[in-house]
């Protein structure tokens, strides 16, 4: 038996296997403050870490990347209710607990400038320092109507489908789900 | 004991994480490999963080220095 050839075989198989990129690949789902916030500690601690990050957004998720200062027209009558009804940008996202009528999120957000805990405008800004991939899902965006040119300045932001998403997903060794 | 010369030292004082760990990426980059950085934080999560992050970004913790309401580090860049 020729184990050094077994050995190459192995490790050839090793290295083509999915999940072995030091990468990490995120579905950020909810549009809650608390949940946005937690997405992107991890996100960019991973992107310190070393790690390629990517993040999906999808659902409630695509309502923090409005710009508020950003006007569109054009929408029809559902397009525009979501409009109003959907929060305008990360600055006006509730915590999933405890908001009581938006007490709780100015309270947690005045600890969180207290203890120096990073904003998500800061967030953002190192994010976008650190290369971190921002992908929007399109469904999402056509069915509540929002479109591209009321998102974000970020830079490379994409607007793709879930294979997009899923092709990076299968070669990350970090998959998560917010 | 400490048998290193410190290149640069880097402020994280008051800063909650993830932000000490970001902010020794972004420096450790800018250094040349075989410099050492000295990182001051005041987060105690930094205390568990740092040595992670190193292990997992292929860099050396030296030394670690606890101090009442201080901890500094010493940061090898390794590669």
């Amino acid at each position: 038996m020729d184990i050094e050839k077994e050995l190459t075989e192995l490790k050839a198989k090793v290295d083509s296997a999915p999940g072995m990129e030091n990468k990490l690949s995120m579905v950020v789902f909810s549009g809650d403050l608390d949940k946005q916030i937690a997405s992107m500690i991890i996100a960019t601690g991973a992107a310190a870490m070393g790690m390629k990050v990517i993040l999906f957004y999808t659902f409630w998720g695509t309502a923090a990347l409005r710009d508020p200062a950003k006007k569109v027209s054009g929408k029809n009558f559902m397009g525009k209710m979501f409009g109003f009804m959907l929060p305008k940008g990360r600055n006006k996202l509730k915590l999933s607990q405890m908001n009581m009528a938006g007490v709780g999120t100015a309270m947690i957000k005045d600890l969180m400038k207290k203890k120096n805990v990073a904003s998500l405008d800061q967030l953002f800004e190192v994010a976008a320092m650190l290369g971190i991939e921002i992908f929007i899902c399109e469904m999402s965006m056509d069915l509540m109507g929002m479109k591209k040119e009321e998102m974000i300045d970020y830079p490379g932001l994409k607007v793709c489908g879930v294979a997009s998403f899923l092709a990076e997903a299968k070669e990350s060794a970090v998959q998560l789900f917010i | 004991m400490s048998e290193f010369t410190v290149a640069k030292t880097l402020d994280c004082k008051g800063l909650a994480c993830p932000m000490p760990i970001v902010k020794l990426s972004m420096e450790i980059t800018k250094m040349k490999v075989g410099d050492v950085v000295e990182m001051l934080s005041t987060d105690p999560g930094s205390l568990a963080d740092v040595p992670s992050w190193a292990k997992s970004t292929g860099n050396a913790v030296l030394e670690t220095k606890q101090e009442p309401g201080l901890i500094r580090f010493y940061v090898k860049r390794q590669k």
